[in-house]
This record gives C-alpha cells, structure tokens and sequence, in this order.
C-alpha cells in the first residue's frame, strides 16, 4: 500500500485531524500521546496516519512520558509532537521546562477545555493563555499560536514546527475545543509549496565544538544523537560546552538568552490579522475560536460605518504589546473577548499604559461569544 | 519598561575544560570519560565509581563503539553519571530518564540506549515509566544502581528502603514493606533481569556486557554502598565496610526464582543473573506488524 506523505488537496475535516495533518506535512515522524478530550482525535489521526510515512505512533502511559518521549525522539533528530488538553498539559509543565532548559525542538497541542481540574471536558475554555507563558517554573521564553479554524490548525502547526527548529524550543499551539472539533474545508497544498524549516546542524569538528553557544541569533547549533559530538544534555544550569556549572554568572549569561533568543526576535515571530485599524476608535483584540464571533461583530459595525477594528492575534506569545502600545494613542477603548476570567487582557491593559480604557468580555467556559455582545460592548465606546 | 542588565560575564573559550586535551588521555580509559569532567561529585566509599567502571568495562566487552551508545538519567547521585560518560547523554527530569529514552531509542534504532539511574528515581516517582517500558520491551538497558536511599538529598527513605532501616525520614524506622526490584522487573516484562553488588565488579561487567547485546529491556540492580546517607545511620561502618558485608552476605543463586530475592535491612543479598529470555521487541512488532503494510514511498 503507498500513501503520500503529504495529502494534497481539498478535505473536509475537523481542526484536531488538521493539525495531525499539518504535523506530516511539516516533517513529523514521531507522535507520543495520551488520550484525552478534546485532543484525542490527533492521537488518532497519527496512529493511522503515521505509519503511513515510516513514522512512529506511541501511546505512552501519561502526559508525562509523552512529553519525555518526545524530547527524546527530537534529540533522535526526529521532528516529534504531542497533544494534549488542559489536564494533560499540566502534566506536561515539567518536562516542558526541560525542553526549554535544554533547547530541544518539537511541538505541543493544547486543545483547550474549561478549568482549572477536570473542568468541562468536552466543552470549549481559553483559560490555559497564561499557563502556555509561565506554566513550568522558572524564566524561558515561549510561542503560542493560536488558530482560529480547521484551516489554521493545519497550517500553524506546520508553522510551529518552523519556529520550533528555528528557534529550538517546544512551541505550544493553543487550539480550543471548537476549533479542534469544528469541521470545515482544509487545503492542502502541495509539496513543494510548504516552506519547511530544519534545525542548524554543527559544522565544526567535534573537539572545537561548543553544543550551547550561539551566534547574534542567539540559538546554537544543534548536534543529535549518535552525531559524534559526544554532547551532554542536560536540565541543570550549563555553561556553552554544555556541563553543569552551578553559579550566579553563567545562570544571567544561559537564562538571558533563553529570553531573549524569543524577546529580541519578537518582530520576527508574531504575526496577526488586522481588520480596519487606520482609522478604528474602538479594538476587538481575540484569538481562537473567539476571533470568529469577534470577526463577525467588527464586519458588522463596519458595514454599519462604524470605526472599529479588529487585532486578531494568530502568534499570542510572544504578545504584541509594541502593536497594541500604538493602537492605544489612538484608540478609546480595546475590547478584549476571551473565554476565561481574563488573560491575554492583562496583556493588553499592560500594553496600553493607561492610554485606552481596556474592557474584558469573560466567559468562564462551556460557550462561545455571541457576535451580539462584542457589538453591544463596542457600541459604548463609539460616538 | 526599561531593563538594566547586570555585566554579562562572557564566555571565556579558554576556560573550557570539554577542550583542553592535558588533563585527559593519561588513562587508557579517558577515552570513555568527558574531558574535564572529573574529579566527580560523589562521597568518598560511593559505589558509583565501581559501577562507571564497570559501565566502561561492560561497553568494551561487548565491543561497543562510543558513537553507537548513548546514556540517558534522571536526577540523583546516579543520574550524575551521565555527565562523565565521553559520548551522547543525557541528564533529563526525575524519574522521566525511561520515557526520554524511549524516545531516543526508537528513533534511533542504531544506538544502544543506556539508563542509568538510581532506585528513587526510577521507582518512586518514575515507577509507572518503567512497568511500561518493560512491558513495552522497548531496547533500553537499565542500570539501577540501589543504595536504598536518596542520598543527593541527603539520605531520605525510597521505595527500597528495607523495613527498620534508618533514614532522615524514617528516624523510627522505616515500617512500609520495600520494592524487590528484580521481581518487579521480571513481573513487568524484562528480559533480562539480574543483581550484584559493587563488590561483584567482575560478575557485574559480564552482565552490563551481555545486557548491551540482548535485544530489548534490560535490567540489572547494582546495590551500592551510601555509608554518608544510608550506611551512617544505620551503622553499617565505612564503604569498605559496607563492600566486606556484600562479600560475606552474598548469595550468588543464578537462576533464582526473583520472587524470593527481597533485601532485608541486615540480611542476605541473593545476587545473580535471574532471567535471560527474548521475546520480540516494540520495535520489531512495530516493524514487522505495522510498518511493512507500507511501502517507503513517502
């Protein structure tokens, strides 16, 4: 039997298939997981799928070790990804502090459902923004990106395997439960026209070869196993030959640049949809499946005449403050729908310092926005 | 806001010791060792010396290229080993050293996955890993040095502990029943499970060889002397203490049923090679069942 590895072409699938598929299309040989809803049907579509193209599929026994598995198989020099949801992702947290400890690539799905615990488990939440920034403990920095259709998860969980190799850290997307199991048309385009992205290779002899230096870019170059590098990896503070060295120096010298390989190259990094922000008095800022409602009010009141715009944030870590800093000079208010107790607002309050009042639409979980009420909020704000 | 960094001390190329060649290649075994690496960090009457050893000695024994190996560990005076060996290692989260090489080592069938690691670590908080690594049979080769206590903690019960031993944790004794190691390995899966000590420094290369040349989970328990965290309060004496009464408290039963080889805190250690069996492994079936519906096309 011969399967393509990529499927090119025009599908019909829900958002979670999407984002198994854009996993293949972005190189992915290797998948650990655990069941759990909303995630599940991406564990399902690797095991089928995988095998496919000579890959691997494991159901290991909980998030934990799919989390491991995964670190393991990219320092393998396999392109690895999991999935899980909010429960699974908690799990997750301390091994995900190892792969930013240790600079491995591979990518990590979080469909998100409601919480904190079990939560509503098949229903939709966005409560995970912050855990996605701060989840494991101490400072890295991180990308999430958060689709908003079947169509995005397809294509940003190939763009998260890019920044992952680029920037070599575990890139979350952040789906949610209405994307993940919304079925709308997926394109799949050929081969030769998705732009892929391999992590840097070292090129100098193994004994001049320093596994954690890096150049202006700030991420090294990477040796996997059975390279002949004889590199040591590991979660304890490491000076750039990669051994422990358990002092105050070079902690400033490997943290500070495990921040700033993300801060300094945010501009890079963040993307977004703008919808009539010339002229907007008023900013919906949404992500997800919240940007479709949103979406939907600002066409709306701008079919109406009214100024307001939308900030769709597609990249939500790094987050834009620089963009939303200027919007508010000239904005009065940004309308910041999530469905959580606020999140990403506090990013934008921060953001706007005091220039623009910042309103948050929450919704604790379980239902989505109704374009009525981000048109009912707005509507204060516009003259 | 602004940042007002503190002076970055930089990188001084000079320093590293990974390149200086004039401490190392004075042993015939440097090869095997990280340039610059040692001294190492363990107590005086440490086991762990013996096992990197025999480690070493095990890998020339079963002629293993440094290149075609790799060693993953946990945390823990154990997991510290993976930091000397001169090839690919990695030291990982505690308790997680199985799952990450799990993935390492299936997709790098060509490389011999090592996991070493100590007995808290692989079987309290990383327990679960390992009953499904072995039942898995995924190729891993397991080295679990046992001291019977957490010892880069500073000597707390684990899941070894024998009954009534001391620890700072069980100051009057421990009373909860301890793992047999080679029983719950051989229960899970593995298909090769044996024991010595680190006075068996000979019986144990023989058996890191043979487990580095069986296809599948492997498991060997070394018990290893702690006389700081777990001799001490037990007044078990010195390390060497600790290797004189490995020597006249041993049994060596090969073949023993593992069933019968519990540790008691004072008692006999039955030691030996208990199981050596084959049965396929992951990624054999993997291949086999899975992989050969279809072709290579992609």
């Amino acid at each position: 039997m011969s399967t393509p590895g990529i499927l090119t072409g025009e599908f019909f699938i829900n958002g979670d298939e999407a984002s198994a598929e854009g996993a293949i299309a972005a190189g992915c040989r290797f998948f650990a997981g655990y069941p759990i809803t909303p995630a599940t049907e991406i564990a399902e579509r690797m095991a089928k799928r995988l095998p496919q193209v000579q890959g691997l599929c494991l159901q290991m026994e909980d998030e934990i070790a799919s989390m491991a598995a995964i670190l393991g198989a990219s320092w393998g020099g396999a392109k690895a990804m999991t999935a899980t949801s909010g429960p699974g992702f908690s799990l997750m947290m301390e091994n995900i502090g190892l792969g930013m400890m240790t600079e491995t690539p591979c990518v990590v799905v979080n469909i998100m459902r409601a919480g904190p615990s079990t939560g509503l488990p098949t229903l939709v939440g966005q409560a995970d923004v912050m855990q996605a920034r701060w989840g494991s403990h101490g400072d890295y920095g991180v990308i999430a990106l958060a689709p908003s259709s079947p169509q995005e998860m397809f294509d940003l969980t190939i763009t998260a395997f890019n920044l992952s190799e680029t920037y070599r850290l575990p890139v979350f997307v952040l789906g949610d439960e209405v994307v993940g199991h919304m079925s709308e048309k997926v394109i799949i385009p050929p081969p030769d026209r998705i732009p892929l992205v391999t992590r840097k290779r070292p090129q100098p002899s193994p004994e001049c070869y320093l596994p954690f230096q890096a150049g202006d870019d700030l991420v090294p170059t990477m040796a996997c196993a059975g390279d002949g590098y004889h590199v040591h990896v590991t979660g304890l503070t490491h000076d750039e030959q990669g051994y422990p060295v358990i002092t105050a120096p070079v902690h400033e010298r490997l943290i500070r640049r495990l921040v700033d390989k993300i801060r300094l190259n945010a501009a890079a990094i963040i993307r977004t949809e703008d919808v009539g922000l010339e002229e907007a008095q008023v900013v919906v800022v949404a992500y997800g499946c919240t940007a479709r409602a949103a979406r939907e009010a600002v066409d709306h009141l701008r079919a109406r005449g009214q100024k307001v715009g939308l900030l769709r944030l597609i990249t939500i870590w790094p987050f834009p403050e620089e963009r939303i800093r200027r919007l508010a000079e000239q904005v009065r208010a940004f309308i910041v729908p999530e469905i959580n107790y606020g999140q990403m607002v506090y990013e934008v309050e921060r953001s706007a310092q005091g220039r623009a009042e910042t309103v948050l639409l929450p919704l604790m979980g379980g239902a989505i926005h109704t374009p009525q009420e981000i048109v009912e909020a707005a509507e204060e704000y516009l003259s | 806001m602004k940042i007002r960094h503190r002076t970055l001390v930089p990188f001084d190329p000079q320093s590293t010791t990974r390149l200086r060649e004039e401490q190392h290649g004075l042993h015939p075994d440097d090869v095997y060792l990280k340039p610059g690496r040692i001294p190492h960090i363990w107590c005086p009457g440490c086991g762990l010396g013996v096992v990197l050893n025999t480690y070493i000695n095990g890998l020339k024994m079963a002629g293993l290229p440094v290149d075609r190996t790799a060693v993953v560990s946990g945390i823990g005076c154990t997991g510290r080993v993976a930091g000397y060996l001169n090839m690919d290692t990695y030291h990982t989260t505690h308790g997680r050293a199985i799952p990450f090489a799990t993935g390492l080592a299936l997709v790098r069938p060509d490389l011999t996955v090592t996991v070493f690691s100590g007995d808290g670590d692989l079987f309290a908080i990383g327990g679960n890993h390992f009953i499904h690594a072995a039942r898995r049979n995924i190729n891993l080769k397991i080295l679990c040095v046992n001291n019977f206590n957490y010892g880069m903690t500073g000597g707390q019960a684990a899941p070894t502990t024998p009954v009534a031993a001391r620890t700072t944790t069980t100051p009057y004794g421990n009373f909860e029943h301890s793992f047999n190691l080679p029983f719950l390995a051989y229960a899970s899966g593995a298909v090769y499970v044996a024991r010595w000590t680190t006075f068996h420094a000979r019986h144990l290369v023989t058996a890191i060889a043979e487990s580095l040349t069986r296809k599948g989970f492997t498991f060997i328990e070394v018990i290893a002397p702690c006389p700081i965290g777990y001799g001490r309060p037990n007044k078990l004496g010195s390390g060497l203490d600790e290797m004189k009464f490995y020597r006249e408290n041993s049994l060596v039963q090969n073949d023993a049923d593992p069933r019968e080889a519990d540790i008691g805190l004072k008692g006999k250690i039955i030691v030996g090679k208990f199981i050596d069996q084959s049965r396929p492994t992951f990624d054999q079936v993997y291949e086999e069942n899975i992989l050969k519906k279809f072709t290579r096309s992609a």
